[in-house]
């Protein structure tokens, strides 16, 4: 039979079911996802234009129905896996039914961290399509939305919901916005773009207090003293990753499934780790990652499906992180590793168009983050993959500036 | 030979598939994607399909002529 199981349809265990036929995999293909939904689709576009009033989850469809029975890979929706046996490989789903596997693919991600003020109605979090319709409901003109948690999925919805004509309050502890990635400097950059789109962002405080009000509604007070009625809020405080179902399967567990450079579950034979959920072994690095970003599942699924099928010839994963975000006219491109204390700004946010370069070692590009600028975003990514030297990026993009501040004083 | 189509309506300038294929794909100014080869002979098939799969809009497809 030879049967690869997948669980979890998102991005990564759909592009490993790509990849795997693309490798050469000629046994079944079996993909079981918990969400009762009409097919496998991509996230990233739910805190942005998925929240316009017209979007349909066709648009955002990771793969078709005709796609997926052209490479012959079965998906069944609304199952979700309960439990694993490695020794006998079976999953176990919800409904009882056990399902038999060669290999076994876990890609069950992670989900959004509950609001810690109960849930109902105008109180949402963002991680399924499901929260993005109940959310999109609640983005009318005129209304009022507390975004507590300014991460990215905090400020894409911030700038989503401001441009739909929605009152705007974020509050986030940290004294800067997407504070992960950016160091505090560059973050104001990000913190004053909201400001001036009309967002209130108050930095530096938290939520002390959210009550329902009468008639619908919250009653919100912050540490800074701040009170302000709402219609709705959305809390965008991290993730959670779904392994509850491995606990007890001797699978090595550690806020994510350990795993090797490979992406092999650490301790058992054939099965395999790819996305949110997966915690790897950095082979360069010496360190265990784990990244929830939409290209780390891409780039993990050809590995997995390699080393699936070439058992005795595994190739190890190497991550260049990469995420992007669209706020207001903003695209923004975080790439490698950023927040490092040497960073040089280039270009002029006042303009729209800027790279933060950073250099972790003093030698070697280790990261950027760019805004507006497609040549300076290629030029880095490529400097990072060649480990070329901070100085020679910098001159080259100092001269990409000042070429292009040419061109465009001769337009 | 099979080649390499871009949907440059879809394109976003992610630049995913200069990172994975840049002997094929290019970003220009303006951030959208530049095929800098069109026909992909069998032994880059892999590699270039790898490359448009990493594509966050599905701008990028491999296809028999």
């Amino acid at each position: 039979m030879n049967r690869a199981l997948i669980v979890g349809a998102s991005v990564g265990g759909v592009k490993t079911a790509q990849a795997l036929r693309a490798a050469g995999h000629t046994g079944q293909i079996v993909i079981v996802e918990a969400e009762a939904v009409a097919h496998p689709y991509d996230r990233p576009p739910l805190s942005k234009g998925y929240l316009a009033p017209d979007a349909a989850l066709a648009q955002i469809a990771l793969t078709t129905a005709d796609e997926l029975a052209a490479i012959d890979v079965q998906v069944r929706y609304g199952a979700a896996a309960t439990a694993l046996d490695p020794t006998r490989k079976l999953v176990t789903l919800e409904d009882g039914e056990q399902l038999g596997y060669d290999s076994l693919v876990i890609a069950t991600g992670a989900r959004a961290r509950r609001s810690p003020w109960g849930e109902g109605p105008g109180m949402h979090v963002l991680r399924t399509s499901a929260d993005a319709e109940a959310l999109r409901a609640e983005l009318l003109p005129a209304r009022r939305l507390l975004i507590v948690g300014a991460g990215f999925i905090g400020a894409e919805i911030a700038a989503t919901a401001t441009k739909a004509g929605v009152t705007v309050t974020m509050v986030d502890p940290l004294p800067a916005p997407m504070s992960r990635v950016l160091n505090d400097d560059v973050g104001q950059i990000f913190g004053d773009k909201h400001n001036t789109e009309g967002v209130d962002l108050i930095l530096g405080h938290s939520v002390s207090s959210v009550e329902r009000a009468d008639g619908g509604g919250f009653h919100v007070a912050l540490t800074d003293g701040t009170r302000l009625d709402v219609d709705a809020v959305l809390v965008g405080i991290g993730a959670v990753v779904n392994t509850e179902w491995l606990e007890g399967s001797g699978l090595v567990l550690d806020n994510g499934v350990l795993c090797t450079p490979g992406l092999a579950a650490v301790g058992v034979d054939d099965i395999y780790a790819v996305g949110d959920v997966c915690r790897w072994t950095d082979a360069t690095r010496g360190e265990t990652i784990r990244l929830e970003h939409w290209t780390n599942a891409t780039d993990q699924a050809p590995i997995v499906a390699h080393n699936i099928v070439n058992p005795t010839a595994q190739r190890a994963y190497e991550a260049i992180e990469y995420v992007w975000s669209d706020q207001y006219d903003w695209k923004i491109q975080v790439v490698g590793r950023t927040g490092a204390t040497d960073h040089e700004l280039i270009g002029a946010p006042e303009d729209g168009r800027f790279a933060v370069t950073y250099t972790a070692d003093g030698r070697k590009l280790t990261g950027a983050v760019i805004v507006n600028w497609p040549r300076a975003l290629v030029t880095c990514r490529r400097a990072i993959a060649d480990g070329t030297d901070i100085a020679s990026v910098r001159d080259s993009l100092a001269r990409l500036a000042a070429t292009s501040a040419d061109a465009r004083a001769r337009a | 030979m099979p080649v390499v189509k871009a949907d440059l309506g879809a394109c976003q300038g992610y630049a995913n598939c200069v990172v994975g294929a840049s002997d094929y794909f290019d970003i220009d100014d303006d951030g959208l994607v530049v095929l800098l080869r069109v026909d992909v002979p069998e032994d880059d098939r892999k590699r270039v399909e790898e490359a448009a799969r990493s594509c966050p809009v599905s701008a990028l497809m491999v296809v028999d002529e």
